[in-house]
């Protein structure tokens, strides 16, 4: 190879390639040579001031003391200042205030996202969209009053409905009777309700909880607001217990909500999320983080 | 008939030689001290590294009030001229990413490394460092010479001055590059104050001791072993291709003249005076043929014309040619040449495709984002809503206030957007509205329904966008 070298005298290795390209003998350049002993100081240097070796359970911590939780502790501190200029407002205004306020219920929304997903999405479905036995919450059916008011009172105590089972009330007679008319009365959006359905509604104490009209309303107070004890509207388009029907709604009947010792009963319970007097007025959310959920809730769709 | 070349003076012919010693092949062991000969290639270099003024002077052109072209990263915003392109449009950079690709490709195809001559920014700004050097130094001899002398204070004046001119361009390099980024006349307050972003303060210095390093120190280090285009190049060159190369059926075989004898026919018309390689910027023969290190600058056509003047032959020897012409076969017309054609046809789309994009920007756009959880709920009057949330990006300066319009299913009813919605500028705006149906109405699963946004700008402009979407009712 050496011997063939058409480029003799250049300090080349005798590797020629396409007639010109050589392999040179020049050594590293010399600012390459700096740079690598510049990162083998590097090197030690970081092994001083970061943690590094391991040895024993816990590597050297580093004669800087930094880790990664410190830094992200700091991290997240400075998020919560810059957080904090929205929170003060929250803590001082009510969650009607809030959704007045374009701003601020843009940041309570997207805060309350994450509260929503955490305590009420396993029943409710994302979005509010509902599941089998459990309200929706983006409709405008509201069994306790859909005002921001009435809402945060229901986050806040907890819900618990009653119906008495009237398995052994009613005749099956009855029970079918009642069944139809409140199918009919859903259909109809309350206008179209049998006459036998109607005495029955009225004589046999569904009217102690539904209301004279069947909507659920016991009082309509001058406001807008109004008493309930909680029981369904049947003037609506809206089944409380999914699917509807007249079936679904003689089950209903028959069995009742939240009966003790009627084992098909219905369920509907809504936990306490503020101060749970059965368990030492423990809170699993505070006032800020309910009066944000208020506010998301009432946006889903049918806040009044 | 002649039996000899006509001959050279003899004072001619020891300058021609006189420096010859000096001027040997790169092998990347030394600085290339580069000889600096005026001549026809050398003007036109000259005249296209003058491009680069716009770099420099670009940023302070006004349009409209307002910086001509400023990338202002800050706000998402990009202003060409009368155009403001948002991160939005951005697919048209990677037509411009394929144009500037392709407008490389087709370059070289036809006149081979004509950017890295000519146009490349490490070949003028190395060509800008090394003008210094030689006002400053003096010629190649006397440069190679000061390298070698003992440090006087005459020696560290003069190189302390050259590397203060050097690190002075790369400071203006690095300053210019930072104010196509920022409202160019402000920085020159802020940027001396101390008031300036810290990413300024470190792009600039990374610029000045990029260039200082790169233009002072690697010089055609860069082209020989960093340059990735340098090459690809290789691969877009062929026969037809047109680059600066040494004829050598007249050259060889090449033979020094000598003084006072005429030169033999048998020899070539070389006389290997290597003035090519001496004016060479990155120190190869262009005698060896094409080659990796050959940035297609021409210096060496102006050297070699320039001896073959003063030895009386004719000029050419080294000269802009393809291999067909040495080959002997007629030069194609470059558009007969299919490479030609399919580079403009990508040229074209590329270019088609960005003034498409600069011709039909909105000035609103909308996005409309139908609510997936719940697809749509029943309300108590036995209607059917669904949630939607719209986008609305506006991209004009001024604050829009938008108003939203539906058609679709009979019984319609569009709940949120009573009154128009205020969209700040340069920016999206989301807005979340509703949309009640009678159930009755509803005579399939999904019912198109069309979203239309209007506003007027203060000017009286009329803007109009739509955006089709879907109303989910309950299965049938």
């Amino acid at each position: 190879m050496a011997e063939n070298n058409p480029f003799p005298g250049e300090n080349n290795t005798g590797h020629v390639w396409d007639g010109n390209l050589r392999e040179l003998k020049n050594p590293p350049p010399r600012w390459w040579m700096l740079a690598f002993w510049a990162s083998l100081a590097f090197w030690v240097g970081y092994g001083i001031l970061y943690p590094m070796w391991p040895i024993g359970q816990q590597p050297t911590p580093g004669i800087l003391g930094w880790s990664q939780i410190k830094e992200y502790q700091e991290d997240a501190a400075v998020l919560t200042a810059k957080r904090a200029k929205f929170e003060d407002k929250i803590a001082a205004m009510t969650p009607a205030e809030i959704i007045a306020d374009p701003g601020l219920k843009q940041y309570t929304l997207a805060a309350a996202k994450v509260l929503f997903g955490d305590n009420c999405r396993a029943c409710h479905g994302t979005g509010g969209a509902g599941n089998p036995g459990f309200p929706v919450l983006a409709d405008d059916d509201w069994l306790y009053g859909g005002t921001p008011a009435k809402i945060q009172e229901t986050i806040t105590g907890g819900r618990g409905g009653q119906m008495t089972a009237h398995e052994k009330v009613l005749t099956a007679a009855e029970i079918d009777t009642l069944a139809k008319w409140v199918v009919q009365m859903h259909d109809t959006l309350g206008k179209g309700g049998s006459e036998e359905g109607w005495t029955l509604f009225k004589t046999k104490g569904c009217i102690a909880c539904h209301g004279e009209k069947a909507n659920g309303h016991l009082v309509d107070l001058p406001n807008g607001e109004f008493v309930t004890l909680g029981a369904a509207n049947l003037t609506d388009g809206i089944w409380r217990y999914e699917p509807g029907g007249y079936e679904s709604a003689k089950y209903t009947i028959t069995y009742g909500v939240n009966q003790p010792g009627v084992p098909q009963t219905r369920i509907a319970v809504m936990p306490v999320f503020g101060p749970d007097a059965t368990h030492g007025n423990q809170a699993k959310l505070g006032p800020q983080e309910i009066k944000k959920l208020v506010v998301y809730v009432h946006e889903l769709g049918g806040g009044q | 008939m002649n039996t000899s070349k006509p001959s050279a003076a003899p004072a001619t012919v020891d300058a021609l030689y006189d420096e010859a010693v000096h001027w040997h092949v790169n092998t990347g062991g030394e600085t290339i001290h580069a000889k600096r000969l005026p001549g026809r290639w050398r003007t036109i270099k000259w005249l296209t590294a003058s491009v680069w003024l716009v770099f420099f002077l670009g940023p302070y052109v006004r349009w409209d009030g307002r910086q001509a072209v400023l990338f202002d990263i800050p706000n998402r915003q990009y202003h060409l001229f009368g155009v403001t392109v948002l991160p939005q449009d951005f697919w048209m950079l990677s037509l411009l990413l394929l144009f500037f690709a392709i407008l490389l490709a087709v370059a070289t195809a036809l006149v081979g490394r004509v950017w890295c001559g000519f146009f490349c920014f490490q070949t003028v700004w190395t060509d800008l460092f090394t003008w210094i050097e030689e006002r400053l130094e003096g010629s190649p001899p006397q440069r190679r010479k000061l390298d070698q002398a003992p440090l006087t204070l005459a020696k560290l004046r003069i190189k302390a001055t050259k590397h203060l001119l050097w690190l002075i361009i790369g400071f203006a390099t690095g300053f210019s590059f930072v104010s196509w980024f920022t409202v160019a006349p402000d920085l020159w307050g802020e940027f001396f104050t101390g008031q300036a972003n810290s990413v300024l303060y470190f792009t600039v210095a990374l610029f000045t001791v990029g260039t200082y390093g790169l233009a002072g120190f690697l010089r055609e280090q860069v082209c020989f072993w960093l340059c990735p285009y340098a090459r690809i190049q290789g691969v877009m060159l062929d026969k037809s291709t047109v680059v600066p190369t040494y004829d050598e059926r007249r050259g060889e075989p090449r033979g020094r003249l000598q003084k006072g004898a005429a030169a033999p026919l048998s020899l070539g018309d070389c006389v290997d005076c290597n003035q090519c390689v001496a004016v060479c910027p990155t120190g190869i023969d262009i005698r060896h043929g094409q080659q990796e290190g050959c940035i297609t600058c021409a210096l060496c056509i102006d050297a070699c014309n320039s001896v073959m003047d003063k030895v009386g032959r004719p000029r050419g020897l080294v000269r802009y040619a393809s291999l067909d012409e040495f080959e002997g076969k007629p030069a194609r017309a470059f558009f007969k040449r299919a490479r030609v054609w399919v580079y403009s046809g990508i040229l074209m789309a590329a270019l088609g495709g960005i003034f498409y994009g600069l011709s039909t920007l909105d000035a609103v756009d909308l996005k409309v984002l139908h609510e997936r959880a719940p697809l749509f709920v029943t309300l108590s009057d036995g209607s059917v809503q669904n949630r939607y949330t719209l986008k609305l990006l506006n991209k004009m300066p001024e604050a829009l206030a938008v108003r939203i319009d539906v058609t679709g299913p009979a019984g319609l009813k569009l709940i949120g957007a009573d009154a128009p919605i205020a969209v700040a500028p340069g920016g999206v705006t989301p807005a979340e509205v509703f949309i009640k149906v009678p159930r009755a109405n509803l005579t399939r699963e999904q019912e198109p329904i069309r979203f239309r946004v209007e506003t007027v700008r203060p000017n009286g402009q009329v803007i109009r966008a739509e955006r089709t979407s879907v109303f989910v009712g309950p299965p049938r």
